[in-house]
């Protein structure tokens, strides 16, 4: 995934807590909680269209914490949050 | 700090808004959480109602339950839809059907309310005897031919929401094969002792034995069945670590993820807490519903630390928090103490003992007889011994 983009789907909107941010998408009606503002802050850098693994770097995430984040991408995949940018 | 640490503290906006639109309501259920029946006068006006989408959404508060009284009844319901949709506010909204005509259900389906809606049809029972004790005559046969025309138009995933009582615990699996007729899917929630549910509460409140078979059959269908986190008094019925639990936050969100706007613009911790110990405000008269949910005295004492009282010394206190605030202050318990349906069995006691039922604060309900009303009365189970049995001692052979 390191070296892929993604971006969020069209119909998701994040909101700012405290915590980190809420993701909610419409179009599906699910609600995910984004617990760490680091991660905020990565899905924003993804969403500008860099890989992975430029928005991780960008956003000082420590190389021994990316697999963390990466599973918590692929969650965000998974619940149709983010998906590939269109080449 | 866990994720429920954050929420126990309250968030900058609610996840799980409930607005109820209007008190009005065709029907006169027994257990009518808002003790609804007649229209409000000072019931917002549709540009009131539009100024508080506004701020929803710039608040982004991504969507909103939508309640009554019966909505569909205010006029200009269908138009608001309409706008909270256009504004990035989703709607689910609760309705007896009495308005879901196969026009109204096309348009549902359509591309005008581009999948932000999601449509949740009432029904207290599988089939219409149970459904209609509580909801009144003909309401199962309306709920019924709502859900069909949602399903004939098209839409997708309407939801058949349950009140869990005594008279349709054992129809759980028959409310799910409804629930896969139409397509739909099933969502169960708690009775709450609000409104007049509080004069049917001792009624109808599932029984201790049935509260097992509930969790059973959550913990059994937890992949399809919705609770809007209803029934967190039941995790106790888990393992005493936890593990056990029911999917959903298990806390009390009221005033820290959870709020309710009532039909005048009033503030409320939660949709079943309609009463003024639980007032938090106004949205007129004091600035809006952002700065109620920001800075309202009500709200700051619920998002503090709480104690657990009474039963912080039980096992069981991380899995049920001490239960539902508005089910303990509706029967008249101590808010620091057990859930009146304790699964632990602590509320029993207390139930049996001294208590003084709050007064109701306000009452929406309609004051003389109407034709739907439900009778409340047991229908006979077995024929009479004769047609002309009128003896008491009919049938009696010593």
């Amino acid at each position: 995934m390191l070296d892929e983009t993604w971006v969020l789907d069209p119909s998701v909107a994040l909101r700012p807590e405290p915590f980190g941010a809420l993701a909610y998408h419409f179009g599906n009606r699910k609600l995910v909680f984004l617990k760490r503002p680091e991660l905020v802050d990565v899905v924003r850098r993804l969403d500008a269209g860099v890989t992975v693994r430029e928005a991780l770097a960008a956003a000082g995430v420590p190389e021994p914490s990316w697999p963390a984040y990466v599973a918590a991408l692929s969650g965000l995949v998974e619940s149709d949050m983010i998906r590939r940018a269109a080449a | 700090m866990r994720l429920v640490d954050h929420f126990e503290l309250g968030l900058d906006a609610p996840i799980c808004l409930t607005w109820e639109l209007t008190y009005a309501c065709n029907l006169s259920c027994a257990h009518c959480l808002s003790s609804s029946g007649r229209r409000d006068p000072r019931e917002l006006t549709t540009q009131q109602c539009e100024a508080v989408l506004d701020e929803l959404q710039r608040m982004q508060v991504f969507y909103v339950n939508i309640g009554g009284g019966e909505p569909t009844i205010r006029p200009d319901f269908w138009h608001l839809l309409q706008y909270a949709v256009d504004h990035q506010v989703g709607v689910k909204f609760s309705t007896n059907g009495a308005r879901l005509t196969p026009e109204r259900a096309r348009f549902l389906a359509g591309p005008a309310c581009r999948g932000y809606v999601d449509v949740q049809v009432s029904l207290d029972g599988a089939t219409a005897e149970v459904n209609d004790y509580v909801r009144g005559p003909g309401s199962f046969d309306m709920a019924l031919a709502a859900l069909a025309n949602l399903r004939d138009a098209g839409f997708q995933d309407a939801k058949i929401s349950v009140v869990c009582t005594r008279h349709n615990i054992d129809q759980l699996d028959a409310f799910q094969a409804l629930a896969d007729d139409y397509g739909a899917t099933l969502r169960l929630t708690r009775l709450r002792p609000s409104g007049r549910g509080a004069d049917v509460w001792d009624e109808l409140h599932p029984l201790p034995e049935q509260q097992r078979v509930l969790y059973d059959w959550l913990v059994a269908h937890d992949d399809r069945v919705l609770t809007g986190d209803s029934f967190f008094h039941l995790a106790a019925l888990g393992p005493a670590d936890g593990s056990g639990t029911l999917p959903g936050l298990n806390l009390c969100g009221a005033g820290r993820v959870v709020c309710l706007i009532d039909p005048v613009g009033d503030v409320y911790a939660c949709p079943f807490a309609i009463h003024d110990e639980f007032l938090a405000g106004s949205l007129l008269a004091d600035g809006g519903f952002e700065k109620v949910w920001r800075e309202s005295s009500l709200f700051a004492e619920l998002r503090s630390p709480q104690t657990g009282g009474a039963c912080a010394k039980c096992q069981f206190y991380d899995s049920c928090r001490g239960g539902c605030m508005a089910a303990k202050f509706f029967t008249g318990l101590p808010l620091d103490g057990p859930d009146p349906e304790c699964v632990q069995g602590y509320g029993e006691p207390l139930l049996a003992g001294a208590r003084q039922v709050p007064a109701a604060s306000q009452d929406h309900s309609r004051t003389g007889p109407t034709r739907n009303q439900p009778v409340m009365l047991e229908l006979m189970t077995r024929p009479p011994v004769s047609s002309c049995a009128e003896s008491p001692l009919a049938g009696f052979a010593p």
